[in-house]
């Protein structure tokens, strides 16, 4: 059996993956694929304690997440093709109407 | 036996993501995830959590990965980022948060008193798709419902965002 440190360290290092991704990249699709990793490593973390504690109920938490996850990421990619369409790129650069 | 798994199964799922964060066209990140993703799946087969190995698999890896693909290939923007970043100083500083985040959590995260892994029965019954079933129709009943009714805000929001000849 391995144990549940080495699952929570493997989660913490994918995490930090997507926030670096979230940061450091510019085209808005691949910021939202590194916001999908980061909601994978906690799903990951989840499942990982609830095996700890024998608890279903953390494994239905992650069912649930699971399917928000996928009506963000239709509702998301909706959003960017309509941003797509009138200001014709996917840089989150160049999307800074509400600079002040 | 199991400890080699998991050790092939996170060089795997490491590999996925960092390949994801570096790879300039948005299609082969795209595709890196769903190295990612699918290593993952693996990940809960090894924590004794097959249905949500099977639901990983399809919704993720199938459903998800499938809805990426197709909006990176509809709008072209594989590369977008070829112009140099306007925000010069933004590189450095996130790798530098970045690693302090990793260290951080790396320490709560290991923190905690850990029990020993457990076996036999309970283990048997906890990783039977039956009990979580029975759990989600039952105790769970009413965020069940709400989960469906999100999904069906989710599809009449994408169709309301894409209508043509529309102001939003």
């Amino acid at each position: 059996m391995v144990p549940t440190s080495y699952y929570v360290l493997l989660s913490a290092i994918l995490f930090t993956i997507g926030v670096l991704g979230v940061l450091l990249r510019r085209n808005a699709i691949v910021v939202f694929m590194s916001v999908e990793l980061m909601l994978n490593a906690a799903n990951l973390a989840l499942v990982a304690f609830a095996r700890e504690r024998l608890a279903v109920e953390a494994q239905v938490l992650v069912f649930f997440v699971i399917t928000v996850a996928a009506a963000e990421v239709a509702v998301g990619l909706a959003l960017l093709v309509s941003i797509f369409r009138t200001k014709r790129t996917a840089d989150v650069d160049e999307v800074s109407t509400l600079k002040g | 036996m199991d400890l080699i798994l998991f050790l092939i199964t996170a060089v795997i799922a490491i590999t996925g993501a960092v390949a994801m964060l570096v790879s300039r066209n948005a299609v082969h990140s795209a595709l890196f995830l769903l190295l990612n993703f699918a290593a993952i799946s693996v990940m809960y087969l090894l924590l004794s959590a097959p249905f949500l190995f099977a639901i990983q698999l399809t919704v993720y890896a199938g459903a998800i990965m499938v809805l990426f693909l197709f909006v990176v290939m509809l709008l072209g923007a594989e590369k977008v980022e070829d112009a140099p970043d306007r925000i010069a100083w933004q590189q450095p500083l996130a790798l530098l948060l970045g690693l302090a985040l990793l260290v951080v959590s790396v320490v709560v995260g290991l923190g905690g008193a850990t029990t020993p892994p457990p076996a036999g029965e309970a283990l048997a019954q906890f990783s039977d798709p039956r009990s979580l079933g029975a759990l989600l129709f039952t105790d769970y009943l009413l965020p069940f419902e709400v989960t469906g009714f999100i999904l069906l805000i989710a599809v009449v929001g994408v169709v309301v965002l894409n209508q043509r000849g529309r102001k939003i």
